[in-house]
């Protein structure tokens, strides 16, 4: 257990360079951009000297090396700063928003896992078969298919065509979200509340979105699945097992596939960030008030400070998933020691 | 029953417990179907250790699972009979074969590291075979039954909380005989047991199996290109080639006069150190491709003795006055 | 589309057409013996692409009408037999949009992935074969950039550089960068590590010499296969990017674009507006998908498991 400890103060101290090298990258970025918030703010025919006294206020008068390093000493002391557009700290501004792509990437992560995962061993113990091939090809297609547009076909035929499910936001006009919102992860926050009928309506929304991304992300897992099950279903314990008569489904799902998991769950941690990727594209997609969402709209308004918050927040999950998936690790490959 | 299975070195015996008849093997690939296995006969009586050496991919280690019914993809059982106790396994439904697969037939595997599910630690492998078997017996006798047997075979029962990770290669090598042992089957198949051991594991590994195979009355396919092993544990040896069998009798007429070419030159190419040898010898040439299989006898192209005969057509496997098969053109009589 | 030139078989089938579709035939059910279905797996990509690269280049034998005409046929007009696609919200074909905009995804896609394995591949190479301190500080820069949302890069830099065709390729192609870097560079590693390098270093070869005539070769069979599922990557960030909005000026046709706009009608339930252009999208990077895993069946069959 102390060992763990060490190993994820060390992974925690590894995820610094990377936050710096993105957090310049975007820096760098962000201020060559055409465009400042100031004229995105007050339009291109504002008087000079009221631009001039913004540009002051907002510090952006200062050479761009020194903004530079007052940003980092910033993030160093863990403030993400404050928005140049409206009056309001990064940090408030993504309070709400934060949670609403978490529950959604969350959600998705288990609609891929539970497609891809089941599909990909059935394939891999059919092999060659006509529903090996079937499933395979579903992979790929799905593979293929671009998130947003799976978001819109599936828009179009359930919630307009079918009317059977809402198409955008996360509750409806009815549900007054004050009522039981304290965490802002409203599935928790209205079981908490006892409050069934909000989650009923919270849980309406978030399937359509959750569904598209999930589905197109279980691609790559069946993929990954069903190579890791060919390979493990090869291996020596596998046939052992089955010369001591332990019968074929208990081979295939309880020594191969838990043995194939392992790679999978390595693959989970990197295609977090493909899902973070998808989750801004279904959340424009759903009007879902994520933080992918607010990424778009203040890119548009030139709002570094959100921008770069926004960045920080992505790196840090990312970060977060890699070291959750490291640690499962441990628990479940006995070979696996910190 | 034909004669020829009848044969073998004892008479007083009664009925073989395991016969393999006229088994064919096929493994179909990209370029046409290996044959593996082509009509191939063995009967194994009661408390008998029978050797099963040939060059790798000889099918040797193809007809061991076979026996399981077990034979790997895309391989397929073309045709024959397996019979356990009378009663062909092949035609068994399926759950009586699963039945049969540790509790009749136990399989001793090649690799000791690589044949425990690196996730399960040991006594869950002991438990799910047992529980497997005999769903009526409770988890802590199950566990009884495991601490005794791995005492037994010289492993502390502390062991069985650990991973196979944490053993040395030894004692997973006795863990997978324990595991083979432990529902208590009449016939153990032991595949290539000792190729991943060193020389002094192997040595233990001998005693350990003649010991066992006293006390528990078991039979024993041992399978293995290492003659050396097959003279210290086999009764009765059965080579083969290229899939068939090439010649087949006890361990002495095997060792001390050898009729087919092929065996005598295995004999030659293993070191003795009794033996006043010259030199040691290895065998020209390389196993047969099975897809298109030499025309006449199979070890022809090999063969030093090879008659002109022997490129035409193929010798059958007769059986000798002394009760040995070979199956040779230079021995074209039963005699 | 000259379906001949890919199989090889293209000289023999010229001189008479019945016999040459024989012989073609055959050599490709031969194939089909060697490597199974990832063979016609490869042929059904190859197809594909073929098909949609010709409507780029000639996009006037599919279609008479101007991408652009706003007179096309009628506002918002559902698929009918002039217009298989239907009429967008400004009255345009989209059929004509689509044969029209495949040279826009094609010709991003393609010049992103090639300058991002111009950029990556060079990189990994050195760095993988110098080692030391270069390929630290360069391998952390890569797997920093790697492990990050590749999207989100590409949408500051979309949004940073604005509209327009060789803007949005830029910034597609940053966030392949990485995908290179780290695929030459591990390989590198472990060619170096072989024992034919080892003896050609023994006999005294130049660095650049082992660097060129031993590793590159080998390293770029991997690339060809990542090339191609690449493409299909790229593919669909371009087009995710323009349907963010942030791709290209509205006087160039653009599945993505038509996407986006389909968007905004879709309450109403015009489905021609997003069915096309999202079909489209996922047709052409399901024909790259295919290409590269049936090369890398070919190639490499253990490519694709790791």
């Amino acid at each position: 257990m102390k060992n763990l400890l060490k190993y994820i103060v060390s992974r925690v101290l590894l995820t610094i360079p990377m936050l710096f090298i993105l957090l310049s990258l975007v820096f760098v970025v962000l201020r060559v951009m055409p465009g400042d918030p100031v004229s995105a703010m007050l339009g291109d025919h504002a008087p000079a000297h009221v631009i001039r006294e913004k540009q002051l206020e907002l510090g952006l008068d200062k050479p761009i090396f020194v903004q530079y390093l007052n940003y980092l000493g910033q993030i160093a002391r863990f403030d993400l700063g404050e928005s140049m557009v409206y009056k309001q700290r990064v940090v408030d501004t993504m309070k709400d928003k934060l949670p609403a792509t978490v529950e959604l990437t969350v959600i998705a992560m288990i609609f891929t896992l539970l497609i891809g995962i089941p599909l990909g061993a059935f394939a891999a113990s059919k092999r060659r078969s006509a529903r090996d091939f079937g499933i395979r090809l579903y992979g790929n297609i799905v593979y293929c298919i671009p998130v947003y547009w799976m978001g819109l076909m599936l828009q179009l035929l359930f919630g307009i065509f079918l009317n059977w499910l809402p198409i955008a936001g996360r509750t409806s006009a009815r549900t007054f979200v004050t009522d039981f919102a304290r965490s802002n992860f409203y599935i928790i926050d209205t079981i908490v509340a006892g409050n069934w009928a909000a989650l009923g309506d919270v849980l309406i929304h978030i399937f359509l979105p959750s569904l598209t991304l999930g589905i197109t992300l279980s691609g790559v897992f069946l993929r990954l699945t069903r190579a890791n099950m060919l390979d493990t279903l090869k291996s020596d314990y596998v046939l052992a097992a089955r010369a001591r008569g332990i019968p074929e489904k208990h081979v295939v799902y309880r020594h191969a596939l838990k043995n194939a998991f392992i790679p999978i769950l390595t693959m989970l941690g990197l295609q977090f960030a493909t899902l973070l990727a998808g989750a801004i594209l279904t959340e424009s997609t759903f009007s879902w008030p994520g933080i992918g969402r607010l990424l778009l709209e203040r890119i548009y308004l030139r709002d570094y400070p959100v921008i770069q918050g926004v960045i920080v927040v992505y790196a840090l999950l990312v970060s977060l998933i890699s070291m959750l998936v490291d640690i499962i690790y441990a628990f479940i490959d006995p070979r696996v020691k910190y | 029953m034909t004669s020829e299975t009848e044969t073998g070195k004892v008479q007083a015996k009664p009925e073989p417990i395991l016969q393999i008849k006229k088994l064919c093997i096929d493994y179909p690939i990209a370029i046409g179907t290996v044959q593996a296995v082509r009509d191939v006969s063995i009967d194994l009586y009661d408390g008998e250790a029978l050797g099963l050496v040939g060059e790798s991919g000889c099918g040797k280690s193809t007809l061991g699972l076979a026996i399981l019914d077990l034979v790997r993809e895309p391989g397929k059982i073309a045709s024959g009979e397996i019979l356990y106790h009378g009663r062909d396994i092949l035609k068994m439904p399926k759950a009586e074969v699963l039945a049969l697969r540790g509790q009749g037939v136990a399989m001793v595997f090649q690799n000791p590291l690589t044949s425990l599910n690196p996730l399960m630690k040991i006594k869950d492998h002991f438990l799910e075979t047992i529980q497997q078997h005999k769903p009526d017996i409770l988890k802590k006798d199950a566990l009884r039954m495991t601490a005794e047997l791995l005492e037994e075979l010289g492993i502390d029962k502390k062991r069985m909380d650990d991973y196979p990770h944490q053993l040395s290669g030894g004692m997973r090598q006795r863990i997978m005989i324990a595991l083979g042992l432990i529902m208590n089957p009449d016939i153990i198949i032991a595949d290539e047991p000792t190729t991943s051991l060193d020389v002094i594991v192997e040595a233990g590994f001998v005693d350990l199996l003649n010991r066992l195979r006293m006390k528990f009355e078991l039979s024993i396919i041992l399978i293995t290109h290492n003659l050396g092993l097959v003279a210290e544990i086999a009764d009765r040896i059965v080579v083969m080639y290229g899939g068939k069998i090439m010649e087949e009798g006890t361990a002495e007429m095997i060792f001390h006069r050898p009729y087919h070419p092929y065996t005598a030159g295995l004999i030659n190419c293993v070191p003795n150190i009794d033996v006043d040898q010259a030199k040691l010898t290895t065998m020209a040439g390389s196993p047969p491709d099975l897809v298109h299989p030499p025309k006449g006898c199979r070890f022809q192209p090999r063969c030093p003795k090879a008659l002109e005969r022997c490129a035409v057509e193929e010798p059958q496997l007769l059986t000798y006055r002394d009760g040995r098969r070979a199956a040779c053109w230079l021995y074209p009589e039963e005699f | 589309m000259d379906r001949k030139s890919n199989t090889g078989a293209a000289a023999e089938a010229a001189f008479s057409p019945a016999a040459g579709m024989g012989r073609l035939f055959r050599w490709l059910s031969e194939k089909n013996k060697r490597y199974g279905a990832e063979w016609w797996i490869m042929i059904a990509g190859i197809l594909i692409i073929a098909l949609i690269v010709f409507a780029a280049v000639c996009p006037t034998v599919f279609t008479k009408f101007d991408p652009l005409d706003q007179n096309a046929g009628t506002q918002l007009g559902a698929p009918n037999a002039e217009h298989l696609f239907g009429t967008d919200n400004l009255s345009r074909d989209i059929f004509s949009r689509m044969m029209y905009g495949s040279r826009t995804i094609l010709g991003v896609a393609i010049a992103a992935a090639l300058v991002s394995s111009l950029i990556g591949i060079p990189l990994g190479l050195l760095s993988g074969f110098i080692g030391g301190w270069f390929d630290k500080t360069l391998s952390l820069v890569m797997d920093s950039l790697y492990s990050f949302p590749g999207l989100i890069l590409a949408i500051s830099f979309a949004a940073m550089l604005g509209p327009g065709v060789i803007n949005i390729t830029v910034a597609v192609a940053v966030i392949y960068i990485p995908t290179y870097f780290r695929l030459v560079r591990g390989q590198t590693l472990t060619i170096k590590e072989e024992l034919y390098v080892e003896a050609a270093r023994a006999i005294g070869a130049k660095r650049s010499m082992i660097l060129f005539k031993y590793i590159f070769p080998n390293v770029i069979a991997t690339v060809v296969v990542v090339f191609s599922l690449n493409i299909a990557d790229a593919i669909m960030t371009e087009a995710a990017l323009s349907y963010i909005g942030l791709g290209l000026p509205g006087s160039i046709p653009d599945w993505g674009m038509d996407l986006s706009m389909g968007k905004k009608f879709l309450p109403s339930g015009v489905w021609w507006m997003i069915t096309f252009p999202g079909v489209m999208i996922m047709i052409l990077a399901l024909g790259f998908t295919m290409l590269g895993e049936g090369l890398a069946e070919i190639l490499n069959p253990k490519l694709l498991e790791k």
